[in-house]
């Protein structure tokens, strides 16, 4: 293949200079501790539960936001409406919003005194700022435009004529959907919600601002990171990095086999 | 008793695409929706299987009225241009899916569905795809697998878009043939859309010619062929050449034995009804320009140089060896004799 040396090099250099030296200035200073240090750490009560309270949110916020995402991108492929152009703008300010921006203005209004905080207070009896649930609200805010951007190319390209024969061959709206719409579209679904799963768990400054931040309760790892950080510790902050990223990385890569299963299962590879 | 359509319309828009369509087609044919694009063939046949609604009229299959049911309902089998086939099923899951989406209580047995698909899978000649997908096989074979998943329903009715339009010029001949073979087999009331006239009469045993959302004629292929209702109907089925009398440079041909006008000013002559024969000095009328070889038969080119300014082109068929017994070279003048002509307005 021609220009193979040149694409090679270039995407050797990158991966070592932005990713791998990076990250393995991490593992080199984490090897500071000793074993038995380092367990002592993660096995830390406070670390354990803020491990819970960023994956758990993580998971839950990604699978709101791929089911409102694939709503959202459905309604933008499928239906006219006026404005559309302008909603269609709206879905990726969060890619653009200041995170901290985000965190503000949902936690002023989400409060038990805030627009949206007191109805919710009222009618459900539920508080999301400065609870778990915050942090759940702020995750699906940043995570849901990573859906909707992902699934909607794939709507686009379906071809609408196998909607039709499952109706010619006597499929009612929730068979074709369930028969044929949804298995096409799960495979960019499922990108949709790795990807918003991996910044929900990355993110930092939307969600401090929102969570509370009560240890054990609603704090997420990236802010005990900064708090150890802010002792001068930072073996003990590198060494919960490198488990997130561990952490992260085998449930990017499950979500990666799991795609891959269900292309081979469609005859694709 | 087969598809009545009564006084259907349909507009997109300012675009008229059907205007009041009166279409009985018996039960057990096999139709030609024949017509340049745009002329509502295919919103014809959409509209037949309810994927379409008429902005008036009825639709009647097997003598009930359905206008108003969802295609999900009228017991069609829809064949796309493209196929449409599900990406994500095998070709026996395509097969099946009509089999498996009925009520619980219509549904057969999973053991029974397997049979059926196969039975249909040998109907088509491709038992052995069963397994693959899709995107595994030919155009020919995924057209071929969305007429059995069509099949399987046990359609009343066939309708069938474009059904070869995205095919190879072999496979097409091919599947034809094997259409024509497999209506007689099956004889389902069946319609295809095409804007091929060589293929509807191949494969079809009425063709309904359409234009701008009327229809023009309706009729066995040789019927529309020899006896075209309107010249529109002429041009479009099989070659013709065009004389207008009241243009001067066709002068000439009043002289070619072009049988008198009995109605109407325009003649189409079928390029097989001009007869050529080695020219005498009184009899000359043509030059032969150029000839082609179109196989059993032999397509010439005819000009006239004594007509004062435009120079007319006609074109004559004749088999291949009373082509060679005349001897005529380019260049060479001929005798022209019509032997018959349509005349319309």
């Amino acid at each position: 293949m021609p220009g193979f040396r040149p694409a090679i090099s270039f995407t050797l250099v990158y991966l070592a200079l932005i990713v791998l030296i990076p990250l393995s200035a991490l593992l080199l200073k984490t090897f500071q501790l000793s074993p038995e240090q380092f367990w002592a750490i993660l096995t830390n009560a406070r670390v354990i539960a803020s491990f819970r309270v960023t994956f758990g949110s993580a998971l839950l916020a990604a699978a709101v936001a791929g089911v409102f995402g694939f709503i959202i991108a459905w309604t933008l492929v499928r239906y006219p409406f006026p404005g559309k152009r302008l909603f269609d703008a709206l879905i990726d300010l969060p890619f653009a919003l200041p995170t901290a921006v985000a965190g503000i203005v949902l936690a002023t209004i989400y409060q038990p005194s805030g627009v949206i905080g007191k109805a919710i207070m009222s009618l459900l009896g539920v508080q999301v700022a400065y609870q778990p649930l915050g942090i759940v609200f702020a995750m699906i805010f940043i995570g849901l435009p990573f859906v909707v951007r992902t699934i909607e190319p794939v709507l686009q390209e379906f071809d609408t004529a196998m909607e039709e024969a499952a109706a010619s061959l006597g499929a009612n709206r929730w068979q074709t959907f369930i028969k044929v719409i949804l298995p096409n579209i799960l495979p960019a679904t499922l990108t949709g919600f790795a990807l918003a799963f991996a910044r929900g768990v990355g993110e930092y400054g939307s969600v401090i601002f929102i969570a509370g931040n009560m240890p054990y309760i609603s704090e997420i790892v990236p802010l005990l990171i900064m708090t150890k950080l802010e002792q001068y510790d930072y073996a003990g902050a590198t060494a919960i990095g490198l488990v997130m990223l561990v952490l992260s990385f085998i449930l990017l890569l499950l979500i990666n086999l799991l795609q891959g299963w269900l292309r081979r299962q469609r005859g694709q590879l | 008793m087969g598809i009545i359509l009564n006084n259907i319309s349909k507009k997109f828009g300012d675009f008229t695409a059907l205007d009041n369509i009166h279409l009985d087609i018996p039960e057990g044919e096999l139709v030609a929706l024949l017509g340049p694009s745009g002329c509502g063939k295919t919103t014809l046949l959409r509209i037949i299987a309810g994927l379409e609604q008429p902005d008036a009229g009825q639709v009647f299959l097997k003598g009930n009225e359905v206008t108003e049911q969802p295609v999900k309902n009228r017991q069609i089998g829809f064949v796309f241009q493209h196929y449409a086939l599900f990406r994500h099923m095998t070709v026996f899951g395509n097969i099946a899916f009509g089999l498996r989406v009925k009520p619980r209580k219509q549904r057969l047995s999973e053991a029974e569905i397997k049979d059926k698909v196969h039975a249909l899978l040998k109907l088509v000649q491709l038992d052995w795809l069963a397994n693959r997908f899709p995107e595994q096989l030919s155009g020919g074979q995924r057209q071929r697998i969305a007429l059995a998943r069509a099949l399987a329903v046990e359609p009343s009715v066939l309708l069938l878009d474009e059904p070869f339009g995205a095919l190879d010029a072999s496979v097409r001949k091919d599947l034809r043939l094997w259409l024509r073979h497999l209506h007689h087999e099956l004889n389902v009331t069946s319609i295809f859309v095409t804007h091929d006239q060589e293929e509807a009469m191949e494969v079809a045993s009425q063709i309904v010619v359409l234009n701008h959302g009327h229809i023009e004629q309706q009729g066995s292929p040789s019927d529309i062929y020899d006896h075209p209702a309107n010249a529109f109907v002429s041009r479009f089925i099989g070659q013709t050449n065009v004389f207008d009398l009241e243009q001067t440079d066709t002068f000439w041909l009043k002289n070619s034995g072009l049988p008198t006008p009995q109605i109407g000013k325009v003649a189409h002559v079928r390029p097989h009804n001009i007869e050529l024969a080695k020219a005498t000095a009184g009899t000359a009328q043509a030059v032969l320009k150029d000839w082609q070889h179109l196989g059993a038969l032999i397509r010439v080119e005819l000009l006239n140089k004594e007509a004062d300014d435009e120079v007319a082109i006609i074109f004559a068929e004749m088999p291949n060896e009373q082509f060679k017994a005349l001897q005529i070279d380019k260049g060479e003048k001929v005798a022209v004799r019509i032997r018959h002509a349509h005349w319309f307005h």
